[in-house]
């Protein structure tokens, strides 16, 4: 079942990355990049349950705090043109 | 069964972000989606059960580097050379015999890789030589000769201290230089 619900998942995130690559405006990429993140997050999770290592789900909690980062520099990038 | 159908798609997201980041003539562009490749990369180190590599990839891979390119694009130019002038227009170069050679040296190179690599033992055999030359010592004797519990830090920061402190040396210098160039300059 775990297996079945990560398949999905991870067929979920190649859509996505349709546009990722497609978007015609950097912000269609960047919030497209943002959802393959929040589905890592969640395929993490199972592939712990699906391989029986349920402490994988540090590395899910470690990615949801992460996961931001490149979005808010990427979008003070945008609004200032710098980053210092 | 599954397992492998979903390494497949992982596979396939990674191949696919790399040659779109490769294609893309905007760099902020092609920045994001190399974002985008880190964090599947972290799933398949977690699918191969290297935990801690998973880790250094999520916050290093789609945390830092983004963050160092972005710096890097702020104080350069968003796009290859061309972009500006035609950011709509693809680029089609003509065929050129020189390529024609360059397709077949890497098609030989990927074929010998490829018959090397049929040797090679299976992934996670117990008999393998990595498994049965020095690993066995380590195992037994790391405890006692350094007396560090980790196995891993034991060969890392006792065997191979000489080898880290390099390593260290290298990352440091690295950190410097980039604080050196991204440094906010006082007019």
């Amino acid at each position: 079942m775990f297996t079945a619900a990560a398949l999905v998942v991870a067929f979920a995130a190649v859509l996505v990355l349709y546009r990722a690559i497609k978007g015609p405006r950097v912000y269609d990429r960047l919030l497209a990049v943002n959802v393959i993140g929040t589905k890592t997050v969640v395929l993490l999770a199972l592939i712990g349950f699906m391989y029986e290592r349920p402490y994988f789900l540090d590395v899910a909690l470690v990615y949801a705090l992460i996961n931001f980062i490149a979005t808010i520099a990427f979008l003070k990038y945008r609004e200032l043109g710098r980053l210092d | 069964m599954g397992g492998i159908i979903l390494d497949i798609v992982l596979l396939f997201f990674l191949v696919v972000c790399a040659l779109a980041a490769v294609r893309m003539r905007d760099l902020l562009s092609a920045t994001v989606v190399l974002g985008a490749y880190s964090l599947i990369m972290a799933v398949i180190w977690t699918v191969l059960n290297a935990v801690d590599v998973a880790f250094t990839e999520a916050s290093v891979g789609a945390g830092i580097t983004s963050v160092l390119l972005l710096a890097t694009l702020s104080r350069t130019r968003r796009g290859e050379a061309g972009f500006e002038d035609a950011p709509r227009r693809r680029v089609v170069t003509g065929f050129r015999p020189g390529n024609l050679v360059l397709l077949l040296v890497a098609v030989f190179t990927f074929a010998t890789l490829v018959y090397g690599s049929t040797d090679l033992p299976d992934f996670g055999d117990p008999e393998a030589p990595i498994h049965t030359h020095v690993a066995p010592r380590y195992i037994e004797s790391a405890y006692k000769e350094t007396g560090v519990i980790n196995l891993v830090t034991a060969v890392l920061a006792s065997y191979r201290g000489y080898d880290t402190l390099g390593e260290a040396t290298v990352i440091f210098t690295a950190g410097l230089a980039v604080i050196v160039l991204l440094r906010r300059t006082r007019e």
